[in-house]
């Protein structure tokens, strides 16, 4: 019996000690994971940036923009060319096939756009489809994309959120078959998926050379879901995952010195902000003072903050929107850390010793905590309320709040018109309610002439910096690592592009 | 007896339509559910639209008797997210919930029962010392820093374990450690303290006097009728580990029904919620029920108890 006993024991733990297969570059399997449980992978009914990610591999768009030089390139298109301010031609290559082996035509397209834009189809971000007249088909691959308005952002959201369908399949599954068995043109294609849990999608063989999301070299991507950071690092650690991203400063700081581990700190589009309801819709409160305004913007040591608490990446920027984005512009006032003359400008305004206001934020306590330090510094006694993003966004669209420290990601869009129209535009989120900026945005939002757009841009981000609208604090940086085999870049709009991913 | 049950199952109706209320107008006091679903560079427009769409532009109550409604009938409609069926979806994560939670209550069981057993027979010892600390200090430790040290310890230090995953029951050691160690110290403690009590009996002197040696007496005559309070706080541990490891499920990355609540919490995915809180509910209930019904089978006394 002892005996018995003693071999099931050995046996037991010989079991425990042979491990399951190992991702990474011997058998071309890339695992990556993040926290998040997978939903619906039908893109225009998911608001999950990961659905974003991977749909980026399943689906592919009409342009693609290189998000290096910001230049727009074909995809399922041939060739592009804007006919006039509000349409656009677009040759479709003949060599695109979807994973059901059917081949891509100009009717995928037209039905694609078409039904996406028509409001009864409940599209969850009407924003992106919202401008779409009507899609025509003008040969069996060619198309003419017509817009309601001259829009200057039509060629960001070809070449973004609207993934190109199968007529045949859509028009079968709807929205619940394509969120779980999705049939795209993509690099890859889904082979298994967990809701919720993992998928893995397999390099598509058929996949058209010659584009600019070019040939696949990983040949199947395993995507996990692991909520907790510390598991993660423990499986990248053990090689059984081998990429993950957005890891606090301080995990990233220890896992940079380990073997085997590569560690990229790297920029984002996305820019964090203090709000102040300038408009008063909250209720009178000195933040309507531009004195008082400006005095805060000198107070916070937004240098500081973003190199110590953001990541080595984060730079403080002075005008509301990224340096990335087309007609994002440096020439603004600039409010350099300096408490003496925040003191000086609250004492001008009649608060020789400060005032007493909620701070209502949902993100990084540590940063808050920061910008609460040096607000007291200067006399202003700030009582932080934290809630989620969500009940947050909607107390601001609601007029309830006087200051917000909030964060933007411009729906990883490189141009300006995905970030100042929905804070200057009279819209619910305008919380000052200035009738001309909102004058200079609308109307660069509808001047395709692009220099012309810029010089509209520059003067509203003038106004907006002059008087303190917007406090704009710094851009973003996301920690990644990664198997020290894998050679991966990053991009500034947080959408990772695996198809790109390569071993050593 | 079967009236006795049939109180107890309409006493359980009525907690399921309390929880579900509270849960449903609970899920909406945390925030609206169409802002969570527009994502975070919606209009207020879009806003309204999701609200407008998925009926949440209605009066609270008429939303629940709405759902109550179809609910009997056996539709609990589909999650916002995944577009599927909320039932259909708790199918799919319900078996690795289930098998942690039974291999938990198997471990803490074996591990509890022995030593409380030994803690009682050992009374005011070394061992039972021990025994007492031992519970203790599970009872004390929070499961989700057990849960880390465990996984650093036998993932990382000494990698002989998956630190995450479903793929073999070598995923399940270290979650089930984890989840059955914070369940031990009730049963150690509540085995310990009965079996004392029975071993004074006068029974067991009875046996003890008539030369049946000690070890069987424990076994035969003592443990049999110590059982029947472990029994029954086993029988609720067990509806714990089925609704409680929403910690140890997130944190080795297990695809039960713990982090499908945990995540649908987060999205706001009202018909998940509802659903998943009216099955922990039910699964609470029945346990309950269960829990008196295997007392009295134990204990006859307590069946003619009720009877009477």
């Amino acid at each position: 019996m002892k005996k018995k006993l003693q071999r099931l024991f050995v046996g037991l733990f010989c079991a425990m000690l042979c491990g399951t297969a190992l991702a990474s570059k011997k058998d071309n399997t890339l695992v990556i994971a993040w926290a998040r449980g997978l939903e619906s992978l039908d893109l225009y009914f998911s608001t999950a940036r990961e659905a974003i990610i991977i749909s980026r591999l399943l689906f592919d768009t009409l342009l693609d923009k290189d998000p290096k030089t910001g230049d727009f390139r074909p995809l399922l298109a041939r060739s592009f060319q804007v006919l006039d301010d509000k349409s656009i031609e677009l040759n479709l290559r003949d060599d695109v096939y979807f994973h059901d082996g059917s081949k891509m035509t100009a009717d995928d397209v037209v039905f694609t756009l078409n039904w996406v834009k028509q409001p009864e189809n409940k599209v969850i971000h009407q924003q992106n489809v919202s401008w779409i007249d009507w899609v025509e088909k003008v040969g069996d691959y060619r198309v003419v994309v017509h817009t309601k308005y001259p829009n200057p952002s039509a060629l960001d959201f070809l070449a973004g959120p609207l993934p190109i369908y199968s007529k045949k399949y859509y028009e079968k599954v709807g929205p619940a078959g394509m969120g779980i068995h999705p049939i795209g043109t993509g690099p890859y294609r889904l082979t298994e998926l967990r809701p919720g849990d993992s998928m893995v999608l397999e390099r598509n063989s058929q996949y058209f050379s010659g584009g600019p999301k070019g040939t696949p070299s990983v040949e199947r991507i395993t995507q996990r879901s692991i909520p907790e950071e510390n598991t993660q690092i423990i499986e990248l650690i053990n090689g059984k995952i081998d990429w993950i991203w957005k890891l606090s400063p301080d995990q990233a700081a220890r896992l940079k010195t380990r073997q085997g581990v590569t560690v990229i700190d790297a920029p984002t589009m996305r820019i964090g902000y203090l709000q102040f309801d300038v408009a008063g819709r909250s209720g009178p409160s000195p933040l309507q003072d531009l004195k008082v305004r400006k005095a805060i913007a000198h107070a916070i040591n937004r240098q500081g903050i973003a190199k110590r608490l953001m990541g080595s990446s984060a730079e403080v920027v002075h005008a509301f929107c990224h340096p990335t984005q087309f007609g994002c512009t440096n020439n603004v006032a600039k409010y350099d850390y300096d408490p003496a003359k925040a003191r000086e400008l609250l004492d001008q305004a009649g608060y020789p010793d400060g005032f007493s206001v909620k701070l209502y934020s949902y993100e990084n306590r540590r940063v808050i905590e920061a910008i609460l330090a040096d607000l007291a510094a200067v006399g202003i006694k700030a009582e932080p309320v934290i809630s989620s993003f969500e009940p947050l966004r909607d107390k601001v669209s609601a007029g309830e709040v006087p200051f917000t420290y909030m964060a933007w990601g411009s729906n990883s869009i490189a141009d300006v018109s995905a970030i100042v129209p929905h804070f200057f535009t009279g819209g619910s989120s305008d919380t000052v309610r200035d009738a001309q900026v909102a004058e200079l945005v609308r109307e660069a939002g509808s001047t395709m002439d692009k220099k012309k757009r810029t010089a509209l841009y520059e003067q509203a981000f003038q106004a907006i910096a002059d008087n303190v609208y917007m406090l704009p604090m710094y851009s973003f940086s996301i920690n990644y690592a990664m198997s020290a085999d894998l050679a991966f870049e990053p991009s500034t709009d947080e959408i990772p592009r695996f198809y790109k991913a390569q071993w050593k | 007896m079967l009236r006795y049950l049939t109180r107890k199952i309409g006493l359980g109706i009525g907690v399921l339509l309390c929880t579900s209320a509270i849960a449903f107008f609970l899920t909406f006091l945390v925030g609206d559910p169409a802002s969570r679903m527009a994502g975070e560079s919606a209009t207020a427009e879009e806003i309204a639209q999701v609200r407008q769409q998925y009926g949440f532009d209605q009066p609270l109550p008429i939303q629940y008797v709405r759902w109550l409604a179809q609910g009997i009938s056996g539709n609990f409609g589909d999650s916002l997210f995944l577009k599927i069926p909320v039932l259909q979806v708790i199918a799919e994560h319900m078996p690795v919930t289930l098998r942690l939670a039974s291999y938990s209550i198997f471990f803490s069981l074996i591990v509890g029962l022995a030593m409380g057993g030994i803690a009682a027979i050992r009374e005011g010892g070394l061992i039972d010392k021990l025994c007492l600390f031992i519970s203790l200090v599970a009872q004390a430790m929070p499961v989700f820093w057990f849960a880390l040290v465990i996984m650093v310890l036998f993932s990382f230090t000494w990698p002989v374990l998956p630190a995450s995953g479903t793929e073999s029951w070598r995923n399940f050691v270290l979650p089930t450690l984890a989840l059955g160690f914070n369940a031990m110290p009730a049963i150690i403690r509540l085995t310990r303290t009965s079996l004392i009590d029975v071993l004074k009996t006068d029974y067991i002197r009875t046996a003890r006097a008539k030369g049946i040696p000690f070890r069987r007496v424990v076994t035969k005559h003592a443990f049999v009728n110590a059982l029947n309070p472990v029994v029954s706080v086993s029988v609720v541990q067990f509806g714990y580990m089925l609704t409680g490891s929403i910690v140890v499920e997130m944190i080795f990355a297990l695809h039960g029904i713990g982090q499908l609540a945990w995540s649908s919490i987060q999205r706001g995915d009202v018909p998940m919620i509802q659903a998943i809180i009216l099955l922990f509910s039910v699964i609470y209930v029945m346990l309950g029920i269960l829990s008196d019904i295997v007392a009295a089978w134990l204990n006859p006394k307590l069946r003619t108890a009720v009877h009477a």
